[in-house]
């Protein structure tokens, strides 16, 4: 659970050269020749589009399916190593889409207890780490609950501390938002974002929102089975139009701030966040000659507020 | 609407009942109900009646709810105690026709009459004052030793607590399709027997569909936690009997002794 500063720059889960395919039926390889890394204390988004692959790669990581090529490491281990198989699941978790579909018991501290239990842990010692991986996610209060009493961000929480009660290294989550309104989408972000930042646990994060990528220390970007661009939110945002080619978005403030520089207005090549492209729309107002373009940055701005 | 289905119909409670560990409540239910059918004298079964109305005091659950659990089977208990009074031997009280009805009829509709509503008590008592989850752990270790003829027993407990966990997702699901078929103009109301049963196909084959991937997702999830059976699993919340449940089975044992005694020694009203 907790990061050895020495060990910061270490992969923690590396793919060599990774293909897959669900057998003879489906003739296209579902991804074709993988080669990528995260980081010990990282947290990286994986974005993509329905259909580009991201999903089975996600569930690569933590042996729910093993590669037709290639080789994974998690954690120094190789995923098709059938001895280490227990271990690699305690060690990567995944939280999938569905709150509904991953909650056991009909209690929720009994439901986070579930995988502890199967691990083995003496009864005192889950106890502890119920109580902690719930206090962790904000969901204490709600221990004794039944889970069909829960909102989905809340079911999506306490399945995350259903992972963190295994002490797990890295979380690895699938669309975990996907399902949610957004009042629940913040919540679940927020707790994966300080859940990387107080405990050092590594996270995954599978999604199909630009958004949600922005805060990530890096990005993955995936189509077709392929790895299409990687690198820093930055880096890879402002590459739009690779991204639009590819029928991917960019989060609008992104695309705004490039559609105005392309029309010539002196602006950053890319900006993240609807401040940081207000504050950079502040800073050349003064050239702004024409009430046009003022328009244009109400109307914008407003936009990328939905 | 169909969500309102009370559920195991536990009604949480602080009493001394609720407290108990639930595999000597489950235990003694069992024992009480046998011991029910033991009696065969008034005496004895003055004293499982007593017992009984000692239990549902103790639980402190209105009895307005034990009520409830007993009219569904006002009618069999009428109907039974009824053709018991024609069924037995001894002085004839009354003749109708070629039916009489004698004294050891008389008896057996009693006796009847006060096992089938105090079994209902007992088991309702049982249900009120024990969650569900608990229930499932109990019956968990109480079936332990049918692992030696290779019962699943691990599964089983398993299998209970995972359906009792998605009865109510599958319930609120069931509301879902309901509303959407209807908004689609699927007539539910109306229409003959037949008519409703096939009005009920647009509605059950969603539900099976969805609930195969639920299935599905769920399986992956349990994978994803190490779940591989019930080798080498420890639990949370351990059973424990406290000093107060030993004392109660105790009780409960020369109680059943002393049911046994009366039997042999005051000659019982029904055989």
């Amino acid at each position: 659970m907790t990061t050895d500063p020495n060990k910061k720059d270490e992969a923690f889960i590396q793919t060599e050269d990774v293909t897959f395919s669900y057998g003879d039926t489906v003739p296209d390889d579902v991804l074709k020749g993988i080669v990528m890394h995260v980081k010990k204390g990282e947290f990286v988004a994986l974005l993509g589009h329905n259909g580009s692959g991201k999903s089975t790669l996600a569930k690569m990581f933590n042996a729910m399916l093993l590669p037709t090529g290639g080789v994974i490491y998690s954690g120094g281990m190789d995923t098709k190593d059938d001895s280490l198989l227990y271990e690699i699941r305690r060690r990567v978790g995944l939280v999938l889409q569905n709150p509904d579909n991953q909650l056991v018991a009909s209690v929720v501290e009994e439901d986070v207890a579930f995988g502890p239990e199967n691990l083995g842990v003496p009864t005192e010692e889950i106890r502890k780490r119920v109580d902690d991986a719930l206090k962790a996610v904000e969901m204490y209060e709600f221990r004794e609950f039944a889970p069909h009493k829960l909102s989905g961000g809340q079911k999506q929480r306490v399945a995350i501390a259903g992972i963190i009660a295994m002490e797990p290294d890295c979380i690895v989550l699938d669309e975990p938002t996907a399902m949610l309104d957004p009042r629940g989408r913040t919540e679940v972000l927020r707790t994966i974002h300080r859940l990387n930042k107080e405990k050092g646990i590594t996270i995954v994060l599978i999604t199909h929102y630009m958004d949600e990528a922005i805060e990530a220390d890096r990005v993955i970007v995936m189509d077709d089975g392929k790895i299409l661009t990687e690198g820093t939110p930055r880096e890879v945002f402002s590459q739009v139009e690779l991204l639009k080619k590819h029928q991917l978005d960019v989060p609008q403030s992104t695309e705004l701030t490039h559609r105005l520089k392309a029309m010539g207005v002196d602006l950053p090549d890319c900006t993240l966040s609807i401040e940081e492209c207000v504050a950079a729309l502040e800073k050349i107002r003064p050239d702004f000659a024409c009430c046009e373009a003022e328009e244009d940055r109400k109307g914008g701005a407003g936009d990328a507020v939905d | 609407m169909i969500r309102d289905i009370a559920l195991g119909q536990y009604i949480p409670g602080k009493s001394c009942i609720h407290k108990m560990d639930p595999r000597v409540k489950i235990a003694l239910t069992f024992l009480f109900i046998i011991f029910l059918f033991v009696a065969n004298g008034y005496v004895g079964m003055g004293v499982m009646v007593a017992l009984v109305i000692a239990i549902l005091l103790f639980s402190r659950i209105p009895l307005r709810q034990y009520f409830k659990s007993l009219k569904a089977v006002i009618f069999v208990v009428a109907f039974t105690s009824i053709l018991n009074l024609f069924y037995g031997s001894g002085r004839v009280l009354v003749q109708v026709g070629f039916m009489q009805i004698t004294e050891g009829g008389v008896n057996r509709a009693i006796f009847i009459t006060i096992r089938i509503v105090c079994l209902m008590l007992l088991s309702a008592a049982l249900t009120f004052t024990t969650s569900p989850t608990s229930l499932t752990d109990a019956i968990e270790r109480l079936l332990r030793p049918l692992k030696i003829f290779h019962v699943k027993v691990h599964e089983i407990a398993m299998m209970m607590t995972i359906a009792l966990r998605f009865v109510p997702t599958l319930l609120e699901e069931t509301d879902k399709i309901m509303s959407a078929q209807k908004a689609r103009g699927a007539d539910m109301e109306s229409g003959g027997f037949m008519q409703r049963v096939k009005a009920l196909i647009p509605i059950l084959i969603p539900l099976f569909v969805s609930a195969f991937r639920r299935a599905y997702d769920l399986a992956m999830a349990m994978e994803c936690r190490c779940y591989h059976g019930g080798e080498g699993r420890t639990r949370m919340k351990v059973l424990k009997a406290r000093k107060s449940d030993v004392a109660i089975t105790v009780f409960s044992l020369a109680l059943c002794t002393g049911i046994i005694l009366l039997n042999i020694f005051l000659p019982g009203a029904v055989r």
